[in-house]
């Protein structure tokens, strides 16, 4: 590697881009080799010269300016803003001096930087606390050496050190400089909770001033000089080579510069398509349009929504993929007297990010430049390694703002096929999806079809317990995947002491085949996995003959979950339903977290049901902004009632059916009723905050309209003007 | 091919274009204002609203042609220091998530309020459903509006 190479991100380069000016404090970790614990912790010139390459870093230049490299991307959940409370908790300074910057993609220094799995904080917690500790008491230190005082006697707060007998003082900016000569303590002692000042605290993002005038750049506002605009005319049928295509009239429009053919990785298959690039967005969307295009797709089955159900309910009669078993379901269940059974279907859904899909690449002698809304930068870059066979360090992935991620911009196509374009044109260009390409192409949430069954003991409890999972195994998909493993998503938002308490159980999954794409999507299986397992446990609890929370409660030994039940109960006055009202609850785990959401329903005066309320209780362990987090779960919320009442994908002659918001119709601001969010305050490690409030909504919904119609609803979505 | 005179944000300029390209493609792409944004293109999702002379529309299904002479303002010249009382009650009630629809429902809220200075539920619902936020920022984009009215209110006092 040459200096160039070396120093691609140095401390000097971070400078620059962060606009940060006689920066004389920069420390950060380094995550030593695995099985060590614990990250070690260096300033950037011990780090520089042991060639060490550190990771997060914080930066304290003379003015005392503070400014964090934030390793995750932020599309709306958050990380923006908890990433740098947490550092600036721990090192005493307000949060309004802080400055963020987006660390381009370079899995050597910042360990994934894939943001998905609700991951942020729950991954990074420990060690950005630490990071700012660290900072802190190497200011501290040179206070003290500079006073010639014991460092005990000594104190940070609001960005300054503080000599207590004497009441000296001094700015970080006055000590960054001696700080940085020091070696950074091997360990440091973090905060009380009780004291914290920021942390826990509903601080204001940072973001939102950018976001209320437009001047927050996303991926689409990206321009670079001399930049070429390119749509891409793709496979409609997922499977398929281009067979001709004919370009005259296309090349005919004015703008129009280039039309070539290029491919991007979906999973196992290579999906190809034609490009049409011009000096303007437009000009380009107008030459495609003109464009025509014979693909050849034989070889794949033009199936329809219906028949892949069909094909989904017909599996459930046959063998699962053992994921999980205990004690002997089929003996237990057989013996019983109580036995219910229901069969549950969820759709396919589009993630539709309010941003669609987009991306600049600029390749150019033997490197890659990329800009985009990207959930994952390293994975961006490990792909295009072996696509434009480059070394790592040659491709740059750089972040913007992501108008909405939802899993879709974890996926690599769109950065994989505007590299190519580049490539081949040898200019920079913006690859545009159409709202109509990024409905129409997917990854899609996998539709599911769950049969469950369970029988029940004299005493309302469940002695036996049965799912069977049919649909697609998204880790089925990639090169060489083993289609005879289990999917290990099976048990995905089914609390956790439930497989304590339940004697006998068994849950498996059978895998649909099928050359639909399909991806996580908010909060994964959960997404529909929540549906089926809490709209079986009313069911049970109805067949018991049980209040549906006590129900749960009989099998929820653990305190924690116990003390859920109690403010569910407390918040939501679960104990005084009226007659004329249907109350719903239903309650999952999800990336560590554990939420429990209650619906309340009435009938409107023409017989109609309406939602009045609302409910959801957020155990998210320990927490850094409680503020976003009720967004967070209010976000999930709406998402989750457009999945349950208004959206779904279809297919039809193998392809796509809604490609637009005319016909995947979103929930709207008159579909939403009031949303009360309580995060719970306790010790527990920290859970994930962007995901694990979607999946109990349909559940609780569909509950609680049993409650008030007697009606069950087993299939989503479904029409709350038809229930 | 053809040379517009765009009145944006109390500036003049002078873009060449298709007349049939979208006025949304002009203002990003030829002016260069990036805050108005695209997300469906045929009128579905109010991302890319501007003001008319203070009306909302939606510029990705209005012909560039057809946008000469009038007084277009996009979220950029709403105010120049995020002072505009609709701006303020969205950082109050910290409305955005991802933040790309809020361009959109801003301009919306603000002509909302300059024709009904206090907006009911149903007024709310009537002049913003024409906005998706995949984010589901809709408690708080309600919220934020009435905050806005009496900030609106108060500063007209002032
Ligand atoms: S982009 Fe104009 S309404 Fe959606
Ligand atoms: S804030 Fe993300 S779409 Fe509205």
């Amino acid at each position: 590697m040459d200096m160039q190479t070396k120093n691609n991100l140095s401390r000097r380069n971070f400078i620059r881009m962060s606009g940060m000016t006689g920066v004389a404090l920069t420390i950060g970790y380094y995550l030593p080799a695995l099985g060590k614990d614990g990250p070690e912790f260096f300033t950037a010139e011990s780090a520089d010269n042991l060639g060490i390459e550190l990771t997060s870093w914080v930066s304290i230049d003379k003015t005392g300016k503070v400014t964090i490299l934030c390793h995750r991307s932020e599309m709306g959940q958050g990380s923006y803003q908890v990433v740098p409370q947490m550092v600036a908790e721990e090192l005493e300074v307000n949060l309004d001096t802080v400055n963020i910057a987006f660390a381009p993609g370079d899995p050597k220094k910042f360990g994934s930087m894939l943001t998905g799995g609700s991951s942020t904080v729950r991954g990074a917690y420990k060690n950005l606390l630490r990071t700012g500790a660290t900072a802190r008491e190497m200011l501290i230190e040179a206070a003290s050496k500079k006073w010639t005082v014991n460092k005990e006697e000594c104190y940070a707060e609001n960005a300054q050190v503080i000599h207590k007998p004497s009441g000296k003082k001094l700015g970080y900016g006055e000590l960054v400089e001696d700080a940085a000569k020091l070696t950074p303590p091997a360990n440091v002692v973090l905060k009380q909770r009780k004291d914290y000042k920021i942390v826990g605290k509903p601080l204001p993002r940072q973001d939102t001033p950018l976001k209320v005038n437009g001047k927050a750049e996303f991926g689409l506002d990206k321009k670079l000089k001399g930049m070429l605009y390119a749509v891409v005319e793709r496979n409609p049928r997922f499977v398929g080579k281009v067979k001709s295509f004919d370009d005259t009239a296309a090349k005919a429009v004015p703008g129009v510069k280039y039309v070539i053919k290029v491919q991007r990785n979906v999973f196992a298959t290579k999906a190809e398509g034609v490009a049409v690039v011009a000096d303007n967005l437009w000009s380009a969307m107008q030459g495609r349009k003109a464009l025509k295009v014979e693909w050849d797709d034989s070889g794949f089955d033009y199936h329809s929504s219906d028949q892949l159900y069909a094909k989904m309910k017909e599996s459930l009669k046959g063998n699962v993929l053992n994921f999980k078993s205990k004690g002997d379901f089929e003996r237990v269940f057989g013996e019983s007297e109580k036995k219910i059974e229901a069969i549950y279907e969820t759709p396919y859904e589009s993630h539709s990010c309010m941003e669609p899909l987009n991306c600049v690449a600029h390749v150019h002698d033997n490197k890659c430049e990329i800009w985009g809304p990207i959930q994952a930068p390293d994975w961006v870059q490990r792909e295009l390694v072996g696509m434009l066979g480059l070394k790592i360090e040659d491709i740059t992935v750089n972040m913007t703002f992501l108008g909405g991620g939802f899993g879709r911009k974890a996926f690599l196509d769109y950065p994989h096929e505007a590299a190519l374009i580049s490539r081949e044109i040898n200019a920079p260009v913006q690859v545009v999806w159409t709202r109509e390409d990024d409905m129409a192409a997917g990854p899609f949430r996998p539709g599911m079809v769950y049969q469950c069954r369970a029988a029940l003991g004299k005493e309302p409890y469940i002695r036996a317990f049965e799912t069977k999972m049919a649909g697609q195994d998204m880790g089925h998909q990639w090169p060489g995947a083993n289609k005879l493993s289990y999917n290990d998503s099976t048990t995905e938002g089914f609390l956790e002491p439930y497989f304590e308490s339940i004697e006998h159980f068994s849950f498996g999954d059978i895998p649909l085949d099928s050359p639909i794409p399909v991806m996580w999507w908010r909060s994964v299986y959960s997404s529909t996995n929540g549906f089926a397992y809490e709209s079986f446990m009313d069911e049970l609890a109805i067949a018991a003959g049980t209040d549906p929370l006590e129900f749960r409660r009989n099998h929820l030994g653990d305190d924690r979950y116990q003390k859920l039940i109690d403010i569910i109960i407390e918040k939501t006055g679960w104990n005084t339903r009226k007659k004329n009202e249907g109350w719903g609850v239903a309650i999952t785990e999800c990336f560590k977290s554990i939420v429990g959401e209650v619906v309340k329903v009435s009938k409107k005066p023409d017989g109609k049901i309406k939602i009045d309320k609302i409910f959801a209780v957020m155990d998210c362990g320990w927490y850094v902004n409680p503020d976003i987090i009720r967004a967070q779960v209010e976000g999930s919320i709406v998402m989750a009632l457009g999945a349950a009442t208004k959206h779904e994908t279809h297919f039809a002659d193998g392809k796509a059916v809604e490609k637009n918001f005319d016909t995947y119709k979103m929930p709207r601001i008159n579909d939403i009723p009031e949303i009360e969010v309580h995060v719970v305050d306790n010790d527990e490690k920290p859970g994930g905050v962007g995901e694990p409030g979607l999946p109990p909504l349909a559940p609780a919904l569909c509950n609680a309209i049993f409650d008030l119609t007697g009606k069950r609803i087993r299939k989503l979505p479904f029409n709350m003007d038809e229930v | 091919m053809a040379s517009f005179t765009l009145q944006i944000n109390g500036k003049s300029y002078t873009v060449d274009a298709d007349p049939k390209m979208p006025l949304l493609w002009a203002i990003r792409d030829l002016v260069g204002l990036t805050g108005t944004k695209y997300g469906c293109g045929i009128a579905q999702c109010g991302a890319c609203t501007v003001h008319f002379n203070g009306n909302p529309v939606r510029s990705c299904s209005i012909p560039v042609s057809t946008a000469v002479g009038q007084k277009i303002t996009t979220i950029e010249g709403l105010s120049t220091d995020n002072s505009h009382p609709v701006q303020q009650a969205w950082i109050a009630e910290q409305v955005p998530q991802c933040g790309y629809c809020q361009s959109g429902q801003i301009m919306a809220a603000a002509a909302l309020l300059k024709r009904n200075a206090h907006p009911n539920d149903q007024d709310i619902d009537l002049a913003m459903q024409g906005h998706i936020c995949r984010c589901g920022t809709y408690p708080r984009i309600r919220k934020a509006i009435k905050t806005a009215a009496k900030l609106s209110t108060a500063n007209a006092k002032n």
